[in-house]
């Protein structure tokens, strides 16, 4: 034998149980590491004091009330959209197209806002919204389920697809309603507006929202329906082989998954921007797929990743504003920062242990 | 050269996560030497397999080849130190020929040429006595074709160290006797085989010594000519186990289930289910035995109402009015509410029986979770028969709450077939219920199966081991190629006439047969 071989440096093996300390010091050490990491690179690429940067980061999401309410606007919005998309996660439907359902529903409630704004009373109006947003959005989400459940079409490409038929039809709407007429400068809609409770414009979607996260915790974990979504998706033989028309499921589940996200559209258009354009979901549909992920598709926990998600894209981008950085590198902290987050999964799942005729070998 | 073993292993210890797999095993084999690896599934045989052919790298302990210590990386590693294996699951291209898979992945300094690598392939062929068309896709071959292949593959790149993981596991007997023959020409030729199983009698039959396993544990290694069946057994299972399952006779002769000239098609249109009939009384154990995947699956599901049917009936019998109803094409859910209390343990547990990801609560209410009118699960009757089950059955599992995927091959057995007769059925369908059972856990299921047929119920019973069949079972349908080819009496059948009418319907192996007697 010519060839030389050697012991692996690593054994890698998977965990059975972690307590739950174990699993908090891991993300929170990773955490660490990646403001650790951060700082490297921010030191490297721009000479800044990265405790300054990290500082001028946390002012950005919670500098003045302004900002607060702002972030929370926000929270409240991805939560919405992340909401939407588990249901079909759970069942292992791969909705992609949560940014098109968004848009449609923010449509249907555009569409109500110009053609019946003045000729119906505020609260029937806002009724006759809400329903055409949730209709639009359940529409869009059922197209794809329908081809899925029928003939197995890939949920995936199909969702995805959607999203850019309705970026494309609310361009085009955008652009014959803008005021004035031809100029793309989306209309700004008077009448529907959602009500400003306590003060506080974004008061009511932050309370909508939380209603639909206690709502979704209880549905997917105590009903008849929540069970049928988790065993279509752990396993859709074992649903056929009990009696469950998988068919049906995933009809019904895409059905809710599209109108919630016609709600976040409501939210959006009648509730924040008083306007559409066709980036009015910005990319939402999207990074609700990783809120969804990251909190292993449970409701509750979703809120705190999507506050995550959420304050370190504002830090990040007030950074850029004070230091007159350009996008990326805001792009680049945030990115460092989930890559570490995600990474640290693996470390709770599996264990390291070092091989231990390496040391000897590494002496040698 | 004689005096050096081929291959030795010390000390060697593997685990995964806390469960140790293999602990501190010596093994040695040398050239011109079957050693049999005996021990019960999940006695570790796999994994020490792996490790020697590359696939998994032990955690301590030292590997010689021909005298020298060596590191076994990866598969190709283990091919540079010509060792072979033939794994359980055969690893093959379907739509690549016999020859394209053979030299599929080969590094060879010379130009590619199909030509001389077919000659290569019939040299071997006639050398061991193999009999092969070169030429033929993978996806046309019989089950023992395709090991064939398989062998071919590790002997066309020089293994001269053979490993083959429980290779009779899907071989008729005929096919079995000829498999042998195979490896004592290549024994004679001078090669090391380990050969892996847990059939005592195949142990005795083809090995020159045996190397016995127990829960990851080496017991020792004996000479084949100098031992018995009862003393491996012992090696085996570490306590004398009674080899005898109880048999009672069937108290009736009232017919519950009758299927009548069922046919069923696939999507393709290809015929999976021909013209089978035959009936199976209340408190009889009915076995159904086959060479895999001749049609025993569809059988099952086409009475579970999950697999359509193109022709034929399925008649149930009310144990209490004595009407009878037709259970074709119905859907799970309208058996169920036309009164019918069908069990049905399916082969592929978690991928059908149970969802691996849910709790075994979650588990026991897949069948009753609509009960109750309202939006709302009920948990505490499920809780209630899980912790049932967990103890009557001897379930090994942390709690209740604990995923069933985590649990090993026979608690997740007996969870599934607890939740099944939980519903006091009048007919039960098992198929192939103590695949991957320990010995301990396949007797609770045997006794389970004894226990539901003194009770008056149908029980369908799809096994692969013969022995077992013809221990357990009052009568034996004979399933191949989707027909039925005979129905014995367990009490008086021999394994040799099952193992003829598995073949009977394939007309391409009888003539195959027929060539290699001439």
């Amino acid at each position: 034998m010519t060839k030389k071989a050697y012991e692996p440096l690593f054994h890698i093996s998977k965990r059975n149980t972690i307590v739950w300390w174990k699993a908090w010091t891991i993300r929170a050490a990773a955490i660490l590491a990646a403001l650790i990491v951060c700082g490297f690179v921010t030191l490297a690429l721009t000479g800044l004091n990265p405790i300054n940067v990290y500082i001028t980061m946390f002012e950005g999401a919670f500098g003045t009330s302004r900002r607060i309410w702002n972030l929370l606007q926000n929270v409240a919005i991805l939560l919405c959209v992340s909401l939407a998309v588990t249901p079909a996660f759970k069942m292992k439907f791969w909705n992609l197209g949560a940014e098109g359902q968004v848009l449609i529903g923010g449509l249907a409630t555009e569409v109500c806002m110009i053609f019946l704004g003045n000729k119906l009373p505020t609260p029937l109006l806002i009724v006759v919204m809400v329903a055409a947003s949730i209709v639009a959005g359940a529409v869009w989400g059922f197209i794809p389920a329908f081809f899925k459940a029928n003939w197995e079409t890939n949920e995936s490409l199909f969702t995805l697809m959607m999203n850019y038929v309705a970026i494309q039809i609310v361009s085009y709407f955008t652009f014959i309603w803008s005021v004035p007429k031809g100029s793309g400068t989306p209309r700004v809609l008077e009448f529907g507006r959602l009500p400003v409770i306590g003060g506080q414009k974004y008061m009511l979607n932050i309370i909508v929202v939380a209603v639909l996260t206690i709502a979704m915790f209880i549905y997917l974990k105590y009903t008849k329906q929540g069970y049928e979504i988790a065993v279509v998706g752990g396993s859709p033989n074992t649903a056929r082989y009990v009696g469950i028309d998988v068919k049906k499921i995933i009809l019904r589940t895409m059905l809710i998954s599209g109108a919630i996200c016609g709600i976040a559209g409501l939210l959006l258009v009648a509730g924040t921007d008083h306007s559409l354009k066709s980036s009015t979901a910005g990319g939402r549909g999207f990074t609700a797929i990783m809120v969804s992920w990251l909190a292993k598709f449970d409701p509750i926990f979703m809120v705190f990743t999507s506050f995550l998600i959420v304050f370190l894209e504002k830090g990040a981008s007030k950074i850029s504003e004070v230091y007159r950085l350009n996008d990326s590198f805001s792009d680049i902290i945030t990115g460092i920062i989930i890559f570490f987050i995600i990474g640290s999964e693996f470390f709770i799942n599996y264990k390291l242990k070092l091989s231990k005729n390496s040391n000897k070998e590494a002496a040698k | 050269m004689d005096s050096i073993a081929a291959i030795e292993l010390k000390n060697i210890s593997k685990s995964f996560g806390s469960i140790a797999a293999n602990k501190n095993i010596s093994l040695t084999v040398s050239r011109g030497e079957i050693l049999s690896v005996l021990g019960e599934n999940g006695s570790g045989k796999t994994t020490l397999m792996n490790m020697i052919s590359g696939i998994y790298f032990p955690d301590s302990g030292e590997i010689f080849i021909d005298g020298k210590e060596v590191h076994i990386n990866s598969p190709k590693d283990a091919f540079d130190y010509k060792i072979g294996m033939i794994h359980q699951h055969f690893k093959l291209v379907n739509v690549f020929s016999a020859a394209e898979n053979i030299v599929l992945g080969l590094e060879d300094k010379e130009k590619f040429s199909m030509k001389r690598y077919s000659k290569k392939i019939k040299d071997i062929s006639e050398q061991y006595g193999f009999d092969i068309d070169p030429s033929k896709k993978i996806y046309e071959m019989s089950v023992s074709e395709k090991q064939t292949v398989e062998i071919i593959k590790v002997l066309f790149r020089g293994a001269d160290i053979l490993i083959l993981d429980e290779p009779t596991a899907v071989l008729t007997p005929q096919e079995t006797v000829k498999l042998f023959k195979i490896l004592r020409k290549m024994r004679d030729d001078g090669k090391a085989i380990i050969i892996i199983t847990h059939k005592l009698h195949e142990v005795l039959s083809i090995s020159d010594r045996v190397a016995v396993l127990r829960k990851g544990e080496y017991i020792g290694t004996v000479n084949t000519a100098e031992t018995d069946e009862a003393q491996l057994t012992e090696m085996m299972v570490g306590k004398k186990v009674e080899l005898n399952i109880s048999r009672s006779e069937p108290k009736s002769d009232i017919e519950r289930l009758k299927v009548e000239n069922l046919s069923c098609k696939n999507r393709d249109d290809i015929t999976l289910l021909d013209n089978v009939s035959f009936s199976v009384r209340a408190g009889e154990i009915f076995g159904i035995a086959g060479i895999a995947g001749s049609g025993q699956r569809e059988l099952l599901e086409a009475i579970a109402g999950l697999q359509p049917i193109a022709e034929g009936k399925i008649v149930y019998v009310d144990p209490k009015t004595n009407q009878e109803e037709d259970l074709r094409n119905k859907t799970p859910i309208q058996i169920r509410d036309m009164g019918v209390r069908l069990a049905f343990v399916p082969e592929d547990r978690l991928g059908m029986g149970l969802v691996g990801n849910m709790d075994i609560i979650d588990n026991m209410m897949l069948r009753s979770y609509q009960k109750g009118n309202t939006a709302f699960l009920e948990r505490k009757a499920p809780k209630n028969l899980a912790d049932t089950v967990v103890e009557k059955l001897e379930v090994v599992t942390p709690s209740t709450s604990t995923a069933v995927r985590k649990l090993s091959g026979g608690n997740v057995q007996k969870v599934l077939v607890g939740r099944e007769i939980s519903s006091a059925p009048t007919v039960l369908m098992a198929a192939y219920p103590v695949r991957g059972l320990d010995i301990n856990s396949s007797y609770m299921i045997y006794n389970l199966l004894n226990e539901q047929k003194e009770k008056g119920t149908a029980v369908i019973f799809v096994g692969e081991d013969l022995d077992v069949l013809i221990e357990l079972c009052d009568r034996i349908l004979v399933i191949a190629g989707g027909k039925v080819s005979g129905i014995v009496d367990g009490r008086t059948a021999k394994k040799e006439e099952i193992g003829l009418l598995m073949t009977k319907s394939s007309f391409e192996e009888e003539k195959e047969e027929e060539a290699n007697h001439d």
